[in-house]
């Protein structure tokens, strides 16, 4: 059974994504335990991409910071050696398709494997190429995980059918980016996800607040947060271990008493 | 060409957020309905011919040819279309096909503004909105271009993330659309992106060479020794390459821009020097770094200063049926001004990369045998440029 599915154990899970050198991976690595130690329950890795196409302006400052401080994957797949000397709680990594193309997929993925990454979240792989890493994936045991949008309408249950690790629900039209107020009927689509699945799913894409978390979290398995996240980093810096551990603390206990 | 996925061998496919996928395929069910409907096609071919000015002349320059001292030379004139270039073509496709799905809204990437242009004109002329993405340093780079645009009635909105060039405005224009499909089509300029787009481009392109054989017949009685086209995306190229992939005997020359040398990381000769990749919706060969993040590519030209090439060009590559060479900037301007000098035409910048070419291979061929060089539009909007790379400072 998936590792990842021990995320969704500890109540409704909070999932925090974190870019990975920004704005360096000393710090990436004291955010990522400060956020496991307040209580995230899986983290999502951003390995930075050039031209982050699903990315709005917050994250995409974040892929900027991290490459202008010449982070690499290999660097990357260094801090989770070093993370997984103590954090078991499940680790993705979210990146791009060409990264982990270039990169090679079969010795990208095998990597994976070896230092404990659970699963791979790619924005511009929908259920129509997921062949392109699926066979790898599987090779390794490593999830790839897929998404649903607003707009996914016929496709859900399809996707949902096929769907491995947990489910990704992206809660608004438009990039990745903090959002006011949240429209989307989320309960309808999580419905039709759990007459096709067992697997878990949680909703990302324009959550900051806890009370935004509390309301996600009410329709689905657990809620994702990274602007908000990134904000933090982009406040604090090198000082942002503090403060994440703080604001994650919020979320998770928002999303703890959600039944 | 096209398998039901959207491959030309390898290359292609369909590489977007879960959020446009039923947009495309959408997009893909229309355009395969439209594209047989004589209604559709005759609507078509009235806005070519009375808006847009086609067919556009096949013209023999004389003095080229002779001045050469080897091949025939023919210029495809897509630069005397309406609005300048043969983005048009793909334009007024698009935008009628957009109308018919009900869409009220154009959005569009521009690099030297020629797709910009041509988009906010058709939604001029059929009522829509429209949007354009342009990167800022193009917007410094094609001034006039960005007035022409607002004239027409757009909103352009410069682009200031990344390299602020091509690849940013792409990028742009992929997340707007993300955010607004509902009464919105993304009105993708180049034979790139995502399937179904390098096959809807291609064929409303695809009238370039549907013409110059047509008119090469009837002037020569027989089919050209090559065609040559400059490549950024490649849509002009294709264009003009499309109906001679199955003539074996026609040498297909797809010109890339080199900037200041394919040694150099000044650069946008794709296929010289890129490798193979997944960006944009479509798998191809890029510009990229060894960790696969995409290069800030450099040419004097906005509309060929991009890091990748469509997939079905990456496929003829591949096949060795189309060649692909590239010229730097020096030798473009020099083409740019020959010309001029020549025959009396000013080719935009971005064609001058295909004039350079020719003006390299004419000299080797018989006078017996033809060459066809695509115009694919005029250089009123590079004079500033090229005045300035000569040490010029003139201001318009």
């Amino acid at each position: 059974m998936s590792k990842i599915r021990k995320a969704f154990e500890n109540g409704k899970a909070f999932i925090p994504f974190i870019t990975c050198g920004d704005p360096d991976l000393e710090t990436t690595a004291a955010v990522v335990r400060a956020a496991v130690a307040a209580g995230a329950d899986l983290v999502e890795l951003g390995i930075p991409f050039s031209d982050p196409t699903a990315e709005g302006p917050v994250i995409q400052g974040a892929n900027l910071r991290a490459l202008t401080g010449g982070v690499t994957t290999d660097k990357i797949f260094d801090l989770v050696r070093d993370l997984r000397r103590d954090v078991t709680v499940p680790l993705v990594f979210m990146t791009y398709a060409n990264v982990v193309f270039s990169y090679g997929a079969d010795r990208f993925i095998r990597t994976c494997a070896e230092i404990g990454i659970d699963g791979l979240i790619l924005p511009d792989l929908p259920f129509e190429e997921k062949e392109e890493f699926l066979p790898t994936c599987h090779a390794y045991g490593v999830d790839l995980i897929s998404l649903i949008a607003p707009t996914s309408r016929d496709r859900i249950a399809r996707i949902a059918q096929a769907a491995e690790g947990f489910l990704y629900v992206v809660s608004s039209l438009g990039v990745t980016g903090v959002r006011s107020e949240i429209k989307t009927d989320l309960a309808s689509i999580v419905k039709v996800v759990r007459e096709n699945t067992d697997i878990p799913c949680a909703i990302g894409f324009g959550i900051s607040t806890p009370e935004q978390a509390k309301k996600m979290a009410a329709v689905s398995d657990g809620a994702i947060v990274g602007s908000a996240i990134i904000r933090i980093l982009e406040k604090y810096g090198r000082e942002a271990p503090p403060y994440m551990g703080e604001y994650v603390r919020s979320m998770k206990d928002a999303v703890r008493e959600v039944e | 060409m096209t398998n039901p996925n959207g491959r030309f061998g390898i290359h292609g496919g369909q590489y977007i957020p879960e959020t446009l996928m039923n947009a495309v395929i959408e997009l893909e069910e229309a355009y395969n309905f439209y594209k047989n409907d004589p209604d559709f096609n005759r609507e078509l071919t009235t806005l070519f011919n009375e808006y847009a000015g086609r067919p556009s002349r096949l013209y023999f320059a004389e003095k080229m040819t002779k001045d050469l001292g080897g091949a025939r030379i023919y210029l495809k004139r897509e630069d005397l279309n309406h609005t300048g270039a043969h983005k048009i073509n793909n334009v007024l496709g698009q935008a009628l096909l957009a109308k018919k799905m009900g869409k009220t809204r154009l959005i569009a990437e521009t690099g030297a503004g020629q797709h910009g242009v041509a988009t906010a004109t058709a939604a001029a002329l059929m009522g829509m909105e429209c949007v354009v993405f342009m990167g800022e340093e193009d917007t410094v780079r094609q001034a006039l271009n960005v007035y022409r645009m607002r004239l027409l009635g757009a909103d352009v909105i410069p682009v200031t993330t990344g390299t602020a060039t091509l690849k940013d405005a792409v990028s742009e224009a992929m997340r707007e659309w993300t955010s607004r499909i509902a009464d919105t089509h993304y009105c993708l300029g180049s034979v790139m992106g995502p399937h179904p787009f390098p096959t809807i481009v291609r064929d409303f392109q695809a009238v370039i060479s549907r013409e110059i054989k047509e008119q090469l017949l009837e002037k020569e009685g027989k089919l050209p020794d090559a065609v040559i086209a400059c490549v950024g995306g490649g849509s002009n190229a294709i264009g003009s390459f499309y109906h001679f992939i199955e003539d074996k005997d026609v040498r297909l020359i797809g010109c890339e821009a080199a900037g200041r040398g394919v040694d150099t990381f000044e650069t946008a000769a794709t296929i010289a020097t890129g490798k193979l990749g997944i960006f944009h919706g479509m798998k191809s060969y890029f510009c990229q770094n060894s960790d696969g993040q995409i290069a800030p590519v450099y040419s004097i030209s906005a509309g060929l200063d991009y890091p990748g090439i469509g997939p079905e060009h990456a496929f003829l590559h591949d096949s060795g049926r189309a060649e692909y060479v590239p010229v730097t900037d020096d030798e473009a301007v020099e083409a740019f001004e020959y010309l001029a000098r020549t025959e009396g035409i000013i080719p935009a910048i971005e064609s001058a990369h295909a004039v350079s070419h020719a003006m390299k291979i004419a000299p080797t061929m018989g006078k017996d045998r033809i060459i066809v060089i695509t115009i694919s539009g005029r250089g009123d909007k590079d004079c500033a440029a090229i005045a300035r790379y000569r040490g010029e400072d003139i201001h318009e």
